[in-house]
């Protein structure tokens, strides 16, 4: 291993959270704890029908309970303007909240309960009685498959990848001297961060909101409701300071959101708004459940003849959801012929959302898998077979890699999983009970980077303030920013503070996708040279010689200026303030991707390797250990990025192993809804795992070097622990999760 | 659909801030044995808030993180919801409200708990500890500055329970080893995945014996 690779990291030396104290002594106000005076609380009534429509909804009772101020639906809601800007005809818009007595599936918002306390609140919902029309509903996607239809994305969006596409001839593995042609199961997934979904709303004046809400991007939630509530954008101001999880579920406003903007809006008063835990299940998205066809066709040295992948997802019957399932398929692997096909089908079910890794982890599951099941038709080792099949550019928009470590991740996580102990034939490794298997599996994900600006406040005792609207979801984002800043300016960490999550700081994308650090990041890096370059020419005051400092040579030690390349020069920075009277000097920063996107692909790589014991007789799977190797080019905060990763794996472990979210297909209603029923990794599941990144530099995405991180964790997870537990048993899994029913 | 008339009829009746009128037409009405009359008159002397007070709420004398609270509060209010909700210590987070998750984990006389699970007034008379309880002024618990250092978070969430599950557990003696404190501390759920050092900061607040 290169002095340059990072192996976990050291736990004595590397930067802990900049938040982590007021996280430990819960002094961190997530959104249900921001405190109000006059706080109302909201409690939701949901359907209890697939498809309908409501034809009475007696709230007599409720409205008479002790402490309601009011019980609002479709029946007297206050409206939401932009609903009548649209066509009622064209259902192709999130959830028209309290709009219609129309029920489109089972838990939908139907009303809400408001009282004086939440105890009041939740009683009076048990009070609302409905009536309804019930028709047939439709949840079941195998059933379902002949309503399957070509997303409208894809007309929009020719290039993307949910339009059918064609490198080469099609179906050419059927040519193929070794073929693998089979069906794979992506069940749907619930999300589940630790705090629920949330909201306070405040109408401060008839054209002004205050939300404090659970979300990934408080200026996009800002836009959306401004939008919908046709109110001046600058009037809706949005703060997320804590957010605690999300992994996709807070990218867009949902209908509770929306719900509780109402509410407020009639009672006058802040409204609460929590979600149960098991509305948590169907109220905020899901990783859709998805059917996918996979046939790989290869010839006898392993080299792929051709790949032929389809998809079937889940969405709702208002609304589309698309994600990139195809995406790997079109560009990991050097495959001359390439047909992909994407649909979606409409149930009744509400609409699904991006989930950690959205669509990639789900079609590497199915590719990753059938790039196992070709091994052993070729008798060839899974990671030989990928390395023949190794795609030294991008094959799909024939364009040179930014950077790409994949070669290092195959070779640093077999030998630290211990790989050649890997028996090639399967079912054939067993200690006493236990089978025993190893398994490996590829991730990928697109490296992106968006536009933001920064703003620092720069006082003369040498403390800065850096601001953002960024969201913070639990990766440590005011960590890895006050890192940049402090490698940048030469300030120690502790005189750096980051606020985000409040929409009227700078701008910054939701934080989605893996973008923060190359996003926000480089705005970071833009602002603290433009404060640098700002006390440079306030230094030319007092130094002639500052007139020519260069910010990549200015650096701040101590109390002093210091230009590397004059190291005479040296300033007070308190000097550079008392000059001219100054109590904080305040600089902006903006930072936004060139035209680096025309000339390479830029992607990050991951290779994951489990060691899967199965128990013979009960079918148990116990994940032993499991590497992770991680190509996300420099890594900014090792800490921090090693925690992810960790939770990338622990995130697979739940969707290879346990994870799903299981309809009554009779009625559309969730049956796993509590965790008692959908589970998720606890302590006990979790292996000895290791963290390992390549470290390596990507020239051209930012100034920092990085890639993405957040997805390429979890991407290639689960089709690992799949691959191991064939190598253990013998059996192949193709529906996820692997209970130990599917092993015995 | 409901008749307009009636319901615009009815929201005159219960607009405003009339949000005790239960008792002019709840059933409350017959079990304290009022006239129609009375009731309506004891509602305009907000007579029916004190009333409340005495029919709905119960007396619990309860010490939390050392202070003495003598409240009196419905019965069916769980002790999460009057630590978050009334007495404003949100330290201790509500993840699922039913037993599932170990977010809202307290201490009560010492024995780790889930507040959600108990109503307040099972524990008159208990000493509760929350998070808050937990440091000693800014100095903070060793358990707290061990998930610092072996960043035993992301979101921080989950991390007040797992942090008074996590000082429990070494009390019970159940930190022996990294599976047995696995097994013990397998009750509270962290969805961003911060298990492994989870497990290496109670190793170390173990191994270092300062509690």
């Amino acid at each position: 291993m290169s002095k340059k690779h990072l192996e976990n990291a050291d736990m004595e030396t590397a930067m802990s959270r900049v938040d982590g104290r007021v996280k430990v002594m819960g002094a961190a106000k997530y959104t249900a704890e921001v405190q109000l005076p006059e706080l109302t609380y909201g409690v939701l009534v949901e359907s209890t029908i697939g498809q309908g429509v409501i034809t009475a909804l007696d709230t007599k009772k409720a409205e008479w309970a002790p402490g309601v101020i009011a019980v609002i639906s479709h029946l007297n809601t206050p409206g939401v303007p932009e609903y009548k800007l649209q066509n009622q005809d064209v259902i192709q818009k999130q959830l028209r909240v309290f709009d219609s007595p129309n029920i489109y599936y089972n838990g939908q918002p139907i009303a809400v309960v408001v009282a004086d306390t939440f105890e009041r609140a939740r009683y009076a919902a048990s009070l609302v009685k409905v009536t309804y029309a019930k028709q047939q509903s439709y949840s079941n996607l195998e059933d379902n498959l002949s309503k399957a239809v070509v997303p409208k994305k894809a007309k929009s969006d020719p290039k993307g990848f949910t339009t059918d596409f064609l490198r080469g001839k099609a179906e050419a593995f059927r040519d193929a001297e070794f073929q693998v042609n089979e069906e794979y199961i992506q069940p749907s997934e619930a999300h589940h961060p630790m705090e629920p979904h949330s909201i306070i709303a405040t109408w401060e004046a008839a054209d002004k909101l205050t939300l404090v809400d659970k979300t990934q991007g408080s200026q996009q939630t800002a836009a959306s409701i401004a939008k919908s509530f046709q109110l001046p954008p600058e009037n809706v101001k949005v703060l997320s300071t804590y957010v605690g999880g999300a992994f996709g579920s807070a990218l867009r406003v949902w209908p509770h959101e929306i719900v509780a903007i109402l509410a407020a809006k009639k009672v006058q008063k802040p409204v609460k708004l929590v979600l149960h835990r098991n509305q948590m299940s169907y109220m905020v998205g899901y990783r859709p459940y998805t059917l996918q066809k996979v046939a790989i066709g290869a010839s006898k040295d392993g080299k792929i003849v051709g790949l032929s992948h389809a998809s079937y997802g889940k969405t709702s019957m208002y609304e589309e959801f698309t994600e990139n399932v195809l995406i790997m398929s079109r560009m990991m692997y050097d495959i001359p012929n390439v047909d992909t096909k994407y649909r979606i089908v409409p149930l009744n079910v509400s609409t699904p959302a991006p989930m950690r890794g959205p669509g990639e982890a789900t079609g590497s599951f199915a590719l990753e898998c059938a790039m196992d099941e070709l091994s052993y038709k070729l008798n060839m080792d899974p990671i030989a077979l990928r390395l023949a099949n190794y795609a030294s550019q991008d094959p799909d928009k024939k364009m040179p890699w930014s950077s790409n470590y994949l070669k290092e991740c195959y070779e640093l996580g077999a030998e630290k999983i211990g790989w050649n102990k890997r028996k090639a034939q399967p079912d054939a490794n067993q200690e006493g009970e236990w089978k025993i298997g190893y398994g490996v599996a590829t991730g990928t994900f697109g490296a992106f980077r968006g536009g933001a600006s920064a703003k620092a406040t720069f006082k003369p005792d040498g403390t800065l303030l850096l601001q953002s609207a960024i969201a913070d979801i639990g990766p440590g984002t005011a960590t890895s920013m006050t890192a940049i800043a402090a490698k940048n300016l030469g300030l120690a960490p502790e005189k750096i503070s980051f606020q985000l999550g409040n929409s009227t700081f700078p701008k910054a994308p939701m934080q989605g996708g893996s973008n923060t650090v190359a996003t926000v990041g480089s705005a970071i890096v833009a602002t603290c040279d433009n404060l640098k370059v700002e006390l440079a020419k306030r230094a030319a005051v007092q130094k002639p010689e500052w007139k020519n400092a260069i910010a990549k040579n200015i650096k701040i030690v101590g109390t002093q200026l210091i230009n590397s390349d004059d190291a005479s020069s040296k300033v007070e920075i308190a000097s550079l303030f008392s000059q001219d009277n100054l109590a904080e000097l305040v600089v902006k920063g903006d930072a936004a991707p060139g035209e680096e996107s025309k000339k390479y692909s830029f992607y990050s790589f991951s290779v994951h390797f489990i060691e899967a014991h199965v128990h013979e007789l009960t079918g148990v799977v116990k994940i032993k250990n499991a590497v992770s190797v991680i190509d996300c080019g420099t890594v900014v905060s090792p800490k921090t990025a090693r925690s992810q990763s960790m939770g990338g794996i622990v995130g697979g472990i739940g969707m290879a192993l346990m994870e799903e979210v299981v309809l009554d297909d009779r009625t559309g209603r969730t049956v796993t809804a509590s965790f008692g029923d959908y589970h998720v990794p606890v302590q006990a599941d979790i292996p000895q795992m290791d963290m390992m990144f390549v470290n390596e530099r990507d020239p051209y995405l930012n100034p920092m070097g990085s890639k993405g991180l957040g997805e390429i964790v979890i991407i290639g997870v689960a089709p690992a622990v799949a691959n191991a537990v064939y190598n253990a048993t013998g059996k192949r899994v193709r529906d996820l999760p692997i209970t130990p029913d599917k092993l015995i | 659909m409901i008749e307009n008339n009636t319901r615009e009829k009815e929201e005159k009746e219960l607009s405003g801030n009339s949000r005790r009128d239960f008792l002019k037409k709840s059933s409350v009405i017959t079990a304290i044995a009022l006239t129609p009359v009375a009731a309506v008159k004891a509602s305009d002397l907000k007579l029916d808030e004190k009333l409340s007070d005495a029919i709905e709420q119960m007396p619990l004398s309860i010490e939390i993180n050392g202070q003495q609270h003598n409240l009196k509060v419905e019965p069916r209010t769980t002790l999460l919801d009057l630590l978050r909700e009334r007495l404003k210590l949100t330290g201790t987070k509500k993840g699922c409200d039913q037993g599932q998750c170990g977010a809202c984990t307290v201490h009560i006389d010492g024995v780790r708990a889930l507040s959600c699970l108990q109503l307040a007034v099972m524990n008159d008379g208990a000493k509760i500890t929350t998070i808050e309880g937990l440091s000693d002024g800014d100095k903070l618990h060793p358990m707290q500055e061990a998930f610092i250092k072996h960043d035993g978070f992301q979101c921080g969430y989950c991390t007040p329970g797992q942090i008074m599950s996590a000082v429990a557990c070494i009390h019970e003696g159940h930190a022996n080893s990294e599976t047995e404190i696995r097994e013990f501390m397998s009750g509270n759920i962290c969805r961003c995945g911060a298990y492994a050092n989870i497990v290496n900061a109670i190793k170390e607040v173990k191994e270092g014996g300062a509690i």
